[in-house]
């Protein structure tokens, strides 16, 4: 009986020490609660005849999945589909790769200064917009006066039309994106290699092994548990083509290969005022994506013991 | 040591060389297009110019400043940093403390944790978040540009897991002295953790310049876009008016070409006077969340 007043007692003082904690709270949930639960709630317009003047929540028309399966007869929505898959796919293997790649060279490299130098350039494409560098690479890559075009005629080749070629199309998305953000990647990996005891090399040394196989045994197994935590967490990107990228780079002529489902619900949506159709299409990929950043993440904690907060 | 054997050597000089080709295929983009902008237009056209200008002038810049929608879009800009950056950041930090306790010593903070967590796994995507905007009569106002990111969840889980980083002690002192939680907060986490915030407030600063697409389909009137959308408009999209001829364009100044590298690199300078700093900091506040092991 003491103890259970003893316990109350606690409790509200409990609850007056934890009042100050919901209030620093409170302008953020607000916040959240109009500007990321207001529109998932909004979502249910994918299951809607929509018309905008009756408003957000107005009294809307409900269709079942008419507009699901209006937009599966689309061709753009199946093509849509296919070219985000294709690019996040190989935009995912070769992010992973070549990060890694790089962090293992530049971990060779014996000049503290060149090291600096070299890190501090390639991490600067990272911090820019792709409404900059898709400028900057529609100069560079135009076929008439473009920087790549005249070298590749000065070598004696036909100069190429690298954004308004299918065949070349979806290879420039992915070695641009690579350019601007292998450097940035490599900076984990970097970090797990600090980490490593030096004394495991001089052992290594003193055993007789090289520096291949120094870095086979010592190097990738230090940074085993990063590299598997990278490609797990990069799940979560498969339907993530990057649409910043393609819709300042691409144009009519490569919607065969370029147009994303990011960029297929823009003009869907906005340009056309299909609200329903876009809202369908958005919700299909919000719902797969979901999926997949559930189970990377689940994964991540799993094998990697890997929590965010 | 030994001799280097010629092995080693020449997997030295083929990894430098790499390593220095990288770095210059990182560079060269921008510096061509420094180049090129200051450049006269007729080298340009021709092809003349790869990392020094040719015929140096500054006609493009002086064409691009005397623009009235580079100015307008400057400033919006400029409000946009104003509002959206410290809000970003007192939103980050009032999020991260209370959160950052125990569960025993914040019952709801599990509770808390997954609505904010929940933000990062599922949105409701483009349209609702565009209806949202224009049913709150938010069109054309700063606060389309503000308050939809102005909670950056996965900023408010990097600044959590540093002030978990901070000593209990020093909390429990704190309350003894008689602090409450919010000068708890201020007076001893805040600048407990200074170098966090200040890694955080530079990467809001570069998301909120950066950021193009809200401005773009936020504003009814290309009065309210902010430098990154105009740029996007005018770099990108290369609207026709523009491409307008002009007393400058008919005495071959400058080009279209001159001034689209003029205004592309006016809209990397912000990027290039804080990278110095950014660098300073990044790697640790890249690596503070992620890699907790």
């Amino acid at each position: 009986m003491k103890e259970k007043i003893k316990e109350r007692k606690y409790s509200w003082g409990k609850f007056k020490r934890e009042l100050p904690l919901h209030l620093m709270i409170l302008p953020g949930l607000i916040l959240v609660i109009i500007f990321s639960y207001i529109p998932m709630s909004g979502l249910i317009i994918a299951f809607q005849k929509f018309i905008p003047s009756k408003g957000m929540f107005g009294d809307q028309k409900w269709i079942g999945f008419d507009n699901f399966s209006y937009v599966l007869s689309l061709p753009g929505f199946t093509r849509a589909l296919r070219n985000t898959v294709i690019i996040a796919f190989w935009k995912i293997i070769l992010g992973l790769l070549i990060p890694i790649v790089f962090a293992l060279l530049l971990n060779e490299l014996k000049s503290r200064f060149f090291k600096k130098t070299v890190q501090t350039i390639v991490y600067l494409p990272y911090f820019m917009s792709w409404v900059v560098l898709g400028g900057i690479f529609l100069d560079m890559l135009s076929p008439s006066g473009g920087v790549i075009n005249q070298l590749l005629t000065y070598l004696g080749g036909d100069s190429i039309f690298f954004l308004g070629d299918n065949r070349y199309f979806r290879p420039t998305l992915i070695v641009t994106e690579i350019w601007k953000n292998f450097g940035y990647g490599a900076i984990v990996y970097l970090a797990a290699i600090l980490g490593i005891d030096q004394g495991l090399y001089e052992a290594a040394q003193i055993d007789g092994a090289n520096r291949w196989r120094q870095t086979w045994h010592i190097t990738l197994p230090g940074m085993r548990m990063i590299i598997v935590l990278m490609m797990v967490l990069s799940l979560g990107n498969v339907l993530n083509a990057g649409f910043d990228q393609v819709f300042n780079m691409y144009n009519t002529a490569v919607y065969e290969t370029g147009d994303i489902l990011d960029t297929f619900v823009y003009r869907l949506g906005l340009i056309d005022a299909q609200y329903g159709p876009a809202t369908a299409v958005g919700l299909f990929k919000s719902l797969i994506s979901t999926l997949f950043i559930s189970v990377s993440y689940f994964l991540a904690y799993k094998f990697a013991d890997y929590r965010i907060f | 040591m030994r001799k280097k054997s010629k092995g080693k050597l020449a997997f030295d000089v083929i990894n430098f060389s790499i390593l220095f080709l990288l770095s210059f295929l990182c560079l060269f983009p921008l510096l061509n297009i420094l180049a090129m902008s200051f450049s006269d237009s007729t080298s340009v056209a021709a092809g003349k110019v790869l990392l020094f200008p040719v015929g140096f002038n500054t006609y493009a810049y002086q064409y691009v400043l005397a623009k009235s929608a580079f100015w307008l879009s400057l400033l919006r800009s400029f409000e946009r940093l104003a509002i959206g950056v410290p809000l970003n950041m007192i939103l980050t930090i009032m999020l991260a403390y209370p959160l950052s306790k125990e569960a025993a010593a914040f019952r709801m903070r599990t509770v808390y944790v997954w609505i904010f967590f929940f933000t990062m796994l599922f949105s409701g995507g483009l349209i609702p978040g565009y209806l949202l905007i224009q049913n709150l009569n938010m069109m054309d106002t700063i606060w389309a540009l503000v308050l939809p990111i102005a909670v950056p969840v996965y900023n408010v889980i990097l600044m959590l897991n540093f002030f978990r980083g901070i000593p209990h002690e020093l909390e429990e002192a704190a309350l003894i002295d008689g602090a409450n939680q919010w000068k708890t907060c201020f007076k001893i986490y805040v600048p407990c953790a200074k170098p966090s915030i200040a890694t955080l407030t530079l990467f809001s600063l570069i998301a909120h310049w950066n950021s193009w697409f809200d401005g773009l389909i936020f504003s009814n009137f290309p009065d309210s876009y902010p430098l990154a959308s105009y740029l996007q408009t005018v770099v990108v999209r290369r609207d026709m008016s523009l491409l307008s001829l002009d007393d400058w364009k008919t005495m071959a100044m400058v080009s279209d070409r001159t001034v689209r590298c003029a205004q592309i690199f006016i809209g990397i300078i912000p990027i290039i006077i804080i990278y110095p700093f950014v660098q300073k900091y990044f790697v640790k506040g890249m690596t503070l969340g992620s890699v907790k092991g």
